[in-house]
């Protein structure tokens, strides 16, 4: 994951949009680390939602949209990596939300399964269901490719390196924070310069 | 407070909001429901001979689906119990055994997990509720407790600190439940986010530690990282009666810098109630009276525990509830006070049972998150619920069709004798 654009189909959301919504408590029985339920997770990203079509069409695993463009405080409640993961597992690539709830974006960039973009203005108003767009991450900037019309996101910073190597334990691997291969004597983590978000 | 907390567990002199710093992590506690993916990523990337940083820090409570016949959520304990077995681990409270306890946050407190001064995180957004033993406590996921689980150490960025002051003493009526539902009306779901909510005042320090608790549980649904408290003789007798390990409290700087300070007089805040979807549309109890109820629900971390069982009883005394009403105890501890305590020489048991309640002595988080569709309690339809838990955003008791209200022990029982919203005020007179 670590493409400069993210290009794709737009998911329209609201506000306050929580774990429950995401990923709805009794599917919180698959376990994310076991890979046909990670799949299965993904089936049921956002089926909690009220009113709005289906993220992920019935009968089917992978979601249509790459990119979900909400308003503020974007996956909060519960703390469960569950919720990043169902996303990411349906083919969800990036967010575009106003704010995050603190635990959900962490885990999108522990888990390195989304990119969680916040917007300095609300951009609900601008796409509609389907729109297609692209999200270039070094510009920091979305475009709405059917309007035409460019706007700014806020730098992603310190998180994308985390979440181009694909999450936490990848990137510590890679800036030789913990050792190259997992070996059962890993037990100290040596904090680096460059730092999580959060 | 938070500050000094985090400052000693880095092992620096003083820290400040906004900077990152490795933290040594005094207590992981992880459940059923991210257990298993946990151990997972911990076995992953640590190699499947690896062992926890420290057996004596990593507390297990199954506690999320318990009581189903789903064989995942079986599946899942099992998981746990392998690696329990495997790895040595002491503090495990086991399903189907005397050590069996239910819900995380309340068990770890009773059971002498929660200290003054230390760190805990656990993988459930609901750890904050022992910010109430003046401990830095929070949620995370289970990416993040894996590495912890191998390595004892976490990087947190120092949170910023809103300060909430209760001048005077709350009125008989009201449960730190209202204040906290009142509080989170103030500043939204997302008002503490990234922030420590620091609660203080002679109010607060007159309260018990379950209903510290109560307050510090929910600061997560106005977005809070942590909530704290300081601590005093409440706090000790509480945590000596149940631990003998050290432990040193933190207390807050006369000068100490906040993002900004509240007060309220106490006695003016009144039974207060969420409204459908979301915790923090508030409104009195007396605003909704003629909101009309198919069921209430009295349980979960935030309002199973003793206080909250004990004050639904006073209300229901000598009365009968006019919808479905299902009770759950937080803890078996809790299960086994509610056929003991008595109130005018009746059990509590005895109480809700003439009362006509459905009482569950099953001890979990139950329907509080919905949960598999044989959950006690679970609204499976458009139900209109009153309940003294957490969260009420679509679907989170079960159905999307379900329309939640959440409110205090109080409030609830009275509302369940009306069949609609009641202020519990003229019950308690």
């Amino acid at each position: 994951m670590s493409a400069n654009t993210i290009r794709g189909k737009v998911y329209v959301l609201g506000d306050n949009i929580d774990t429950d919504q995401i990923i709805p408590a009794q599917y919180l029985n698959l376990v994310p680390t076991i890979p046909d339920e990670y799949e299965k997770l993904g089936s049921y990203a956002l089926c909690g939602v009220l009113d709005a079509a289906a993220y992920v069409p019935e009968g089917r695993t992978k979601t249509p949209y790459a990119i979900i463009v909400a308003g503020r405080n974007f996956g909060c409640g519960s703390s469960r990596e569950h919720a990043p993961i169902a996303i990411g597992a349906a083919g969800g690539r990036a967010v575009v939300a106003e704010s995050y709830a603190r635990i959900f974006f962490r885990n999108c960039v522990a888990t390195g399964e989304l990119y969680p973009m916040e917007t300095p203005t609300r951009l609900v108003g601008e796409f509609v269901v389907g729109d297609e767009a692209e999200i270039d991450l070094d510009a920091s900037t979305i475009t709405n490719l059917r309007s035409g019309a460019v706007m700014p996101l806020a730098p992603l910073g310190d998180a994308r390196p985390v979440i181009d190597a694909g999450g936490l334990f990848e990137y510590a691997r890679r800036t030789g924070m913990i050792a190259p291969t997992a070996h059962p004597d890993v037990r100290e983590a040596v904090p680096v310069n460059r730092v999580v978000e959060d | 407070m938070t500050e000094k907390i985090l400052a000693r567990a880095s092992g620096k002199a003083a820290v400040r909001p906004g900077e990152n710093v490795w933290v040594n992590v005094d207590t992981l506690m992880t459940h059923d429901v991210c257990g298993p993916g946990t151990i997972g990523i911990f076995e992953r990337e640590f190699g499947a001979c690896a062992k926890v940083w420290d057996r004596d820090k990593v507390v297990i409570i199954p506690d999320h689906y318990i009581f189903t016949a789903d064989d995942k959520c079986h599946r899942n304990v099992d998981i746990l119990r392998r690696f329990v077995r495997e790895q040595g681990l002491p503090h495990y409270y086991d399903v189907g055994s005397p050590r069996y306890k239910g819900v995380c946050h309340v068990a770890l407190a009773q059971e002498g997990h929660c200290r003054p001064g230390e760190v805990l995180f656990g993988t459930d957004s609901h750890t904050c509720t022992a910010g109430a033993f003046n401990q830095f406590a929070t949620g995370i996921g289970n990416t993040d407790a894996a590495f912890i689980l191998g390595t004892g150490k976490l990087l947190v960025k120092v949170p910023p600190t809103m300060r909430f002051v209760f001048d005077g003493e709350f009125p008989p009526y009201l449960m730190a439940k209202d204040v906290i539902l009142h509080l989170i009306g103030e500043i939204g779901v997302d008002g503490g986010t990234y922030k420590a909510m620091e609660f203080g005042g002679e109010a607060i320090q007159r309260l018990s530690m379950e209903e510290r608790m109560t307050l510090c549980n929910m600061v997560i649904e106005g977005g809070g990282k942590n909530g704290i408290i300081e601590a005093d003789d409440v706090t000790f007798d509480y945590v000596r009666a149940r631990t003998r390990k050290a432990f040193e409290p933190v207390t807050p700087d006369a000068d100490a810098a906040h993002v900004f300070v509240k007060r309220w007089n106490a006695r003016t805040i009144e039974p207060t109630v969420a409204k459908p979807h979301s915790p923090d549309k508030r409104a009195a109890a007396r605003e909704l009276e003629d909101v009309k109820l198919t069921r209430a629900y009295i349980g979960s971390c935030t309002g199973g525990k003793l206080t909250d069982f004990v004050s639904a009883a006073r209300v229901m005394r000598g009365r009968k509830v006019a919808v479905k009403t299902f009770l759950v105890p937080a803890t078996t501890e809790i299960s086994q006070s509610i056929r003991t305590e008595t109130l005018d020489g009746k059990t509590l048991l005895a109480i809700f049972e003439e009362a006509g309640c459905t009482v569950s002595m099953d001890a979990s988080c139950a329907a509080c998150l919905g949960g598999p569709a044989d959950t006690f309690g679970r609204i499976n339809g458009p139900e209109v619920c009153i309940s003294t838990t957490n969260r009420n955003f679509p679907g989170r008791m079960g159905s999307k069709e379900g329309q939640v209200y959440l409110a205090s022990p109080y409030t609830v029982a009275a509302s369940a004798i009306r069949g609609r919203i009641t202020d519990p005020r003229e019950f308690l007179a």
